[in-house]
C-alpha cells in the first residue's frame, strides 16, 4: 500500500485516496471550437509512460482535495506530491 | 503408547504438564511446549502422510516453517483448518489433527500405486496427459486430479472464529529475533527508537535456543532471555511472539499475522484467534535467518531423513531423539553441533562428512569424544519405506563424480545438511536485487530498495561475533537517524567455536544401474529427472522450467528445494547459478488463513450500513427491506400475508388513488454555495440554470466528457448564492468527486463550495392525488395553493415548531412534494406524516412501489442511466442546451451518437396483457430465428402497471424512435421465456404530465 504525502493532511496510507488518472491533462476551455482529434486526445486517449508519471489522486476519506503526484509507475517512489493548482 | 524418543533431562518443555492429543483417531501424550512435531517424533511416530504426486511415505523434515512433508489437517473447537505444519503447530490439550493426501488411510494409501507407475507422471505429466478429449476435462480429469492433489480439506462450513486488523506505525520493524534482531533491537531501542520486534515462533531467541555459544559471559539462550525481558519492560518497545512478517510492500509497509490463539484448545471471549497486522515503519531491519539446505541423494525423502539443524532443535528444544542410531551427512562444521549433542545424551552417530580433511574447533571436538566420522563419505541412498533402516554408503572420489564400494549401514534416521540458504524472501519482496554470494553458494541480499536493511545469516553472515557486532551497530544507527539521539549500549564479548569452509557438494552422483529417486521439491514430489527432462524439452528460463515441473511451488515456496534446484539447472545447462538466476520471492513468506486476511469484514461488516432516521418505522410497520447501494431501504411495507408483488401493488394503486408516502432520505444531496454557483450548475448541467430565480428546483442532466449520461436529479435555489442540489442515490459520491474535480482542477476561478449534506436532511416524499389537502394540514398556516407553491416550487416552514424545506417535485408522476427536516426530527416527522394522513387514507410505499410508480410513467432512472446512454437515448434531449457549452457538450458530434438508428427508451407491453417479462431480456425481430439472434435492444426495467392492470416495461430499442406499434419477441434464454411484445410510448400514464402540475 502506498504512502503518499497530501500536501494539506501529511503522509497517509493509500486506503484514503482515488486514483484520479494523469495529472496532466488540459481540458479544453468552454466554448472553444476544436478538432475532433483535439477532443478524442483529452477524453480518451492516455500516455501509459513506464516511469515517472504526474497524476491525481483525491483524498477522498481525508481532506477531499485533488492533489498533483509524481510516481514512478515501476518502483512506485513518490518523488513529489503539490496541490492540485500548482505545476510539478 | 510411552514416548519412548523422549529424554529426561533436556529441552525447554514443561514435563510437570502433560497434554493428550489424537492423531489419525490415535490418543498419545506430550507435553506442554510441544510442538505436535515434536510429541509425535517422541512417540516414535514419522509417518504423517503422504507425498502429493507418488503418494510416498512422508516423515518430518524440518522443525519450523520450512517443513515441506509435515502437512495436516487441524480440528479444533470443532472448526477444521487445512494446510497446518505439524512442526509450528503448539500442543494443546484434546488437539485432533489428521493426515492429508492419503485415502484410505495414511498407512495404506491407493494413490501410492503412482510411485510405481511413475513413468506416467514426470514433468509436464498434467500439461501432456489432460489435453483432449475436450469433453473430458470436467467429467473426467478434473474430478481426478482434484481428488488426488491438494494439501487438506477446505471447511464448507461458516468460520466462526474471529480474526482482527491492526494498523501499526514504528520508527523500527526488526523481522525475527535470533542474535541479529535481538541486538538489533536492544541498541535501537535503548537509542529511543519506537520499535516492534516480531518472531515467528512462541520462543524469542532463534538459533540462541539450540547453539552452544557464549555472549556476555552467559549462555546464548540466557542471554536472550535477559534482553527480551529488558525489552518488554521498555515503552518504546512491543515485542510479539508467533508473529511472522510474511509480506514487504511499498513504501515500507509489511504485514504480519499474529497467531493469538491458535496454540489453545479454544479461542477466548474477546480475543481474536488471528491478528493481521499492517506496519508501516520508517526502518526495517530483516533479521530473518537462514534455513539449512539438504544434501541430494537417493530415496532422500524417506520418513526419518531430517535436516541436521532439525534434529538439533528437537533434541534440545524438546529433548526429543528423531532416531538413536542417526548418520549425520554433511557437507560443513554446523551439523557437527547435532552430532555432539546426540553424543552428550548418550547416543551414538556417525558422521559422513563430504569433505577430506576438515580442519577446525569442532571437528576436533567431535573426534575427541570418541565420534565415529567417515570423511570423503555420502550417503548413496536411504533404505525402508516408511521409515529409514538403512543407507547405502560409499566412499566419494576427491572431484566428487565416482563412488566406491557401497556398503549398507545400519541406521534409523539421517540427518542432512547442505549448509546454509539465507531467507532473503523479505529483502527480495521488498524490491532488492539478490546478488550470489560464492563463498555460502547462496543468494543474499543487495543494494536495498526500501529503508530495509538485512543483517545476521538472513545477510549470509554465519560467524555470531560479526552478526552480533553488525546487528548492534545498524540498530544504532537507523535509530539515530530516526530520533536524533545518541545512546550507544556496549557491545557484549562472544564466544564461539571456530568454523571452516564448506564443501560446494550438493547432489550425490546415482550408482550404475540405479534409478533411485532423488527428490528436490519434497512438497511437489519433483525429481532430480523431472527437471532435466524439462532441460531436454528445452525449457530454459528458470521461471518456465519452476512452472513446468511444479519445482518450488508449494505452499513451503521451495524453502528447501530452490537452491538445489537451482544448482542443477545450472550443472545441465553448464552454467553458474547466478546467470540462472532465481524466481521470485512473493509473499506470503508463510500460508496466511484466509479469515486473517479477511478480517472483520466479513457479512454485514463487509460494508457500512447506511440506515434512515425512520428506519425504526419503518421496521416496526412490517418493511421488507432491500439493499440500496450502502442503504438498507423498505422494498415494501408487509400486510399480512402478502408477498412482494400484491404490497407493492397494493401501495403504488394508493399513490394513485389517494396519498402515499416514502422515505427518499437515501437521496445524495450536496449543499452549493458562492457567488460563481449559477455559472457553475450552467456548466455541470446540459440545460440552462443561469436565470433559475430563488425558491424554484429545476431538473437537471449532467454528463461525463465522454457524452454519457452521468446522473439526474433536481436543484433548488434556496437563496442568491446557496443552492440544493439532489443525486441519484447510487452517484451521490460520484458526482461530489465529479464537481471537486472541476472545482479544484478545472475552473479554480470559480468561487464556489460543495460540501455533502446527504446524512443532515431526512426527506419525505408525500405523492397523490390528496398530497397538497394533507400538506395543507401539516403546514396550515401556508398557503400552499397550486398559485402559492407551483410545480417546481420551493418554500420553507415550520412543521409544528419544526424548520422544514419543501419541494413541489415529483418522482411518481402524481401531484407530489418532498418534506426535508434535519435529520434529528426526520422520525418527528415521518410520525407526523402518517398520523394527520391517516384521515386520507395514507399508506407508506418501498422502493418497489417506488419503481413502478416512475416505469409506467417513463421517467428514466438508474436502470437506463446506465452508463451506456446519452440524453437523447434516454429523451432527455429536450434538455440540452444549443445556446451554452456544458461538460461533455463536444461528444454529442461523435457519428455514432447521430446515427439514424440510435437506440432509444420505449415502452413495452405482452400481447397477452399477462405475461411479465424478465428484466435484462433481450428484444428480437423473430422468437425463432437462427443464432445468433440479432439483439434490437433489451428490457431495462419492468413493472405491473396499477394504471392499466397489466405488465408493461421499459426497453433500450434500437432506432427506438420509429419502433412504436412495431410487434416483437422479449427473449429471456436465462428464464426461458420468449414472449410476443408491443412498442409503445415510454410515457405509459399521462403522458402529457398533467398530474403534476394539477
Ligand atoms: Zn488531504
Amino acid at each position: 500500500m502506498l504512502y503518499i504525502k497530501c500536501p494539506y493532511c501529511g503522509l497517509r496510507s493509500q486506503n484514503e485516496f482515488a486514483y484520479g488518472g494523469d495529472g496532466t491533462v488540459k481540458r479544453p476551455a468552454l466554448n472553444k471550437e476544436i478538432s475532433d482529434v483535439e477532443w478524442n486526445n483529452f477524453v480518451y486517449n492516455r500516455k501509459s509512460p513506464r516511469g515517472k508519471h504526474i497524476e491525481l489522486w483525491h483524498h477522498i476519506s481525508g481532506c477531499r482535495q485533488w492533489i498533483k503526484v509524481q510516481r514512478d509507475t515501476v518502483t512506485h517512489e513518490i518523488f513529489k506530491t503539490v496541490e492540485a493548482d500548482k505545476d510539478i | 503408547m510411552s514416548q519412548i524418543y523422549r529424554l529426561n533431562n533436556i529441552g525447554l518443555i514443561n514435563r510437570d504438564k502433560k497434554i493428550s492429543f489424537k492423531f489419525n483417531g490415535k490418543k498419545y501424550f506430550g507435553y506442554e511446549g510441544d510442538t505436535l512435531a515434536s510429541a509425535l517424533l517422541a512417540n516414535g511416530v514419522h509417518l504423517v502422510g503422504r507425498s502429493f504426486k507418488y503418494h510416498r511415505p512422508r516423515g518430518f523434515f524440518g522443525a519450523g516453517v520450512d517443513e515441506p512433508y509435515a502437512i495436516v489437517q487441524m480440528v479444533r473447537n470443532n472448526e477444521t483448518e487445512p494446510n497446518v505444519r505439524a512442526t509450528e503447530q503448539e500442543l494443546f490439550e484434546g488437539l485432533e489433527a489428521k493426515s492429508v493426501n492419503c485415502w484410505p488411510s495414511v498407512n495404506f494409501d491407493i494413490g501410492a500405486i503412482n510411485n510405481f507407475f511413475n513413468k506416467f507422471l514426470p514433468a509436464g505429466f498434467y500439461y501432456k496427459t489432460f489435453m483432449w478429449p475436450k469433453s473430458f476435462w470436467y467429467r473426467i480429469y478434473e474430478p481426478f486430479i482434484r481428488k488426488a492433489a491438494g494439501f487438506g480439506v477446505a471447511s464448507t462450513k461458516y468460520d466462526s472464529e474471529r480474526y482482527e486488523h491492526k494498523y501499526e506505525y514504528c520508527d523500527l520493524l526488526i523481522a525475527g529475533s535470533g542474535p541479529a534482531g535481538l541486538a538489533g533491537a536492544y541498541a535501537a531501542a535503548k537509542n529511543g527508537a519506537r520499535i516492534i520486534l516480531a518472531e515467528e515462533k512462541p520462543r524469542f531467541g532463534g538459533s540462541l535456543l539450540t547453539s552452544n555459544v557464549n555472549i556476555g559471559n552467559q549462555s546464548g539462550k540466557d542471554w536472550a532471555d535477559k534482553i527480551i525481558a529488558e525489552l518488554r519492560e521498555m515503552p518504546n518497545v512491543t515485542v510479539k511472539n508467533r508473529a511472522q512478517v510474511f509480506g514487504y510492500y511499498d513504501h515500507n509497509m509489511l504485514v504480519m499475522s499474529e497467531k493469538v490463539s491458535d496454540h489453545l484448545p479454544k479461542t477466548k471471549k474477546y480475543i481474536p484467534k488471528q491478528r493481521l497486522w499492517y506496519v508501516r515503519a520508517k526502518e526495517v531491519l530483516i533479521s530473518s535467518g537462514s534455513i539449512e539446505r539438504p544434501i541430494v541423494f537417493g530415496n532422500n525423502d524417506t520418513p526419518g531423513v531430517v535436516l541436521a539443524s532439525a534434529a538439533k532443535e528437537y533434541l534440545k528444544i524438546y529433548g526429543v531423539l528423531v532416531g538413536k542410531k542417526p548418520i549425520i551427512f554433511t557437507n560443513n562444521d554446523s551439523a557437527y553441533e547435532t552430532a555432539i549433542e546426540f553424543k552428550n545424551n548418550g547416543i551414538e552417530p556417525i558422521i559422513l562428512d563430504t569433505r577430506s580433511n576438515p580442519k577446525s574447533e569442532i571437528v576436533d571436538e567431535a573426534k575427541n569424544l570418541g565420534i565415529n566420522i567417515k570423511f570423503s563419505h555420502v550417503v548413496v541412498a536411504a533404505n525402508g519405506y516408511k521409515k529409514v533402516n538403512s543407507a547405502q554408503i560409499a566412499q566419494i572420489s576427491a572431484n566428487k563424480k565416482d563412488l566406491g564400494i557401497i556398503e549398507k549401514i545400519n541406521c534409523d534416521c539421517i540427518c542432512v545438511s547442505g549448509f546454509w540458504t539465507p531467507s532473503i524472501h523479505l529483502s527480495s519482496q521488498s524490491g532488492n536485487k539478490t546478488k550470489f554470494d560464492d563463498k555460502i553458494d547462496a543468494f543474499v541480499p543487495g543494494k536495498s530498495k526500501q529503508n530495509e536493511t538485512t543483517i545476521g545469516s538472513a545477510n549470509g553472515i554465519f560467524n555470531l561475533e560479526e552478526t552480533i557486532n553488525t546487528s548492534f551497530e545498524k540498530g544504532y544507527e537507523l535509530s539515530k537517524k530516526i530520533t536524533n539521539k545518541d545512546n550507544k549500549v556496549s557491545i557484549p564479548q562472544v564466544s564461539e567455536k571456530n568454523y571452516t569452509s564448506h564443501d560446494k557438494f550438493w547432489c550425490v552422483p546415482l550408482p550404475d544401474k540405479k534409478h533411485y529417486k532423488r527428490f528436490l521439491d519434497f512438497q511437489n514430489d519433483v525429481t532430480v529427472s523431472d527437471i532435466e527432462l524439462a532441460l531436454r524439452e528445452g525449457y530454459r528460463s528458470i521461471e518456465h522450467v519452476k512452472r513446468y515441473t511444479t519445482l518450488g511451488m508449494a505452499t513451503d515456496q521451495g524453502k528447501t528445494s530452490n537452491l538445489n534446484g537451482l544448482q542443477l539447472v545450472s550443472d545441465v545447462e553448464n552454467k553458474i547459478v547466478p546467470s540462472v538466476g532465481h524466481t521470485t520471492f512473493r509473499p506470503p513468506y508463510t500460508p496466511v488463513s484466509i479469515g486473517a486476511i479477511v478480517g472483520r469484514e466479513v457479512g454485514k461488516h463487509s460494508k457500512p450500513t447506511r440506515k434512515s432516521p425512520m428506519h425504526s418505522w419503518h421496521k416496526k410497520n412490517n418493511a421488507v427491506f432491500v439493499d440500496a447501494g450502502i442503504w438498507l431501504r423498505p422494498r415494501y411495507y408487509k400486510k399480512g400475508n402478502e408477498g412482494l408483488f400484491e404490497a407493492s401493488k397494493r401501495e403504488a394503486e394508493n399513490v394513485r388513488k389517494n396519498v402515499g408516502v416514502c422515505d427518499v432520505t437515501t437521496l445524495g444531496k450536496i449543499d452549493i454555495k458562492g457567488p460563481d454557483s449559477a455559472e457553475f450548475l450552467n456548466r455541470v448541467y446540459t440545460n440552462a440554470w443561469l436565470k433559475l430565480p430563488v425558491g424554484k428546483a429545476r431538473y437537471g442532466v449532467m454528463l461525463r466528457e465522454d457524452g454519457i449520461v452521468m446522473d439526474d436529479g433536481t436543484t433548488t435555489r434556496i437563496s442568491e448564492n446557496h443552492y440544493h442540489m439532489t443525486t441519484t442515490t447510487a452517484q451521490a459520491a460520484n458526482v461530489l468527486s465529479h464537481l471537486e474535480y472541476y472545482l479544484q482542477l478545472v475552473w479554480p476561478e470559480l468561487n464556489v463550495n460543495v460540501v455533502s449534506t446527504t446524512e443532515q436532511w431526512a426527506g419525505a416524499a408525500i405523492a397523490g392525488p390528496k398530497s397538497r389537502t394533507l400538506l395543507q394540514k401539516l403546514f396550515p398556516d401556508k398557503d400552499l395553493s397550486n398559485e402559492g407553491l407551483p410545480f417546481m416550487g420551493y418554500t420553507e416552514a415550520n412543521l409544528f415548531g419544526i424548520p422544514a424545506r419543501i419541494f413541489r417535485i415529483s418522482f411518481s408522476g402524481e401531484l407530489a412534494y418532498e418534506l426535508n427536516v434535519e435529520s434529528d426530527f426526520g422520525n418527528f416527522m415521518w410520525e407526523k406524516i402518517i398520523e394527520v394522513g391517516n384521515e386520507f387514507n395514507i399508506q407508506p410505499y418501498g422502493t418497489e412501489a417506488l419503481s413502478t410508480l416512475r416505469i409506467e410513467m417513463g421517467h428514466v432512472a438508474g436502470t437506463e442511466l446506465d452508463g451506456r446512454t446519452i440524453p437523447y437515448d434516454n429523451g432527455l434531449d429536450g434538455l440540452i442546451s444549443k445556446k451554452k457549452d456544458f461538460i461533455g457538450k463536444r461528444s454529442l458530434n461523435r457519428e455514432a451518437f447521430n446515427s439514424n438508428e440510435r437506440q432509444k427508451v420505449v415502452g413495452v407491453v405482452p400481447l397477452d396483457k399477462k405475461t411479465s417479462i424478465p428484466e435484462g431480456s433481450h428484444l428480437v425481430k423473430e422468437a425463432n430465428a437462427k443464432l445468433p439472434n440479432p439483439k434490437l435492444g433489451h428490457i431495462s426495467a419492468s413493472c405491473w402497471s396499477v394504471e392499466y392492470n397489466n405488465p408493461f416495461s421499459l426497453a433500450i430499442l434500437k432506432d427506438g424512435k420509429n419502433m412504436i406499434g412495431k410487434k416483437l419477441y422479449a427473449l429471456s434464454p436465462l428464464k426461458n421465456k420468449s414472449i410476443p411484445v408491443e412498442i409503445v410510448s415510454s410515457h405509459y400514464v399521462d403522458p402529457k404530465g398533467e398530474r403534476v402540475r394539477s
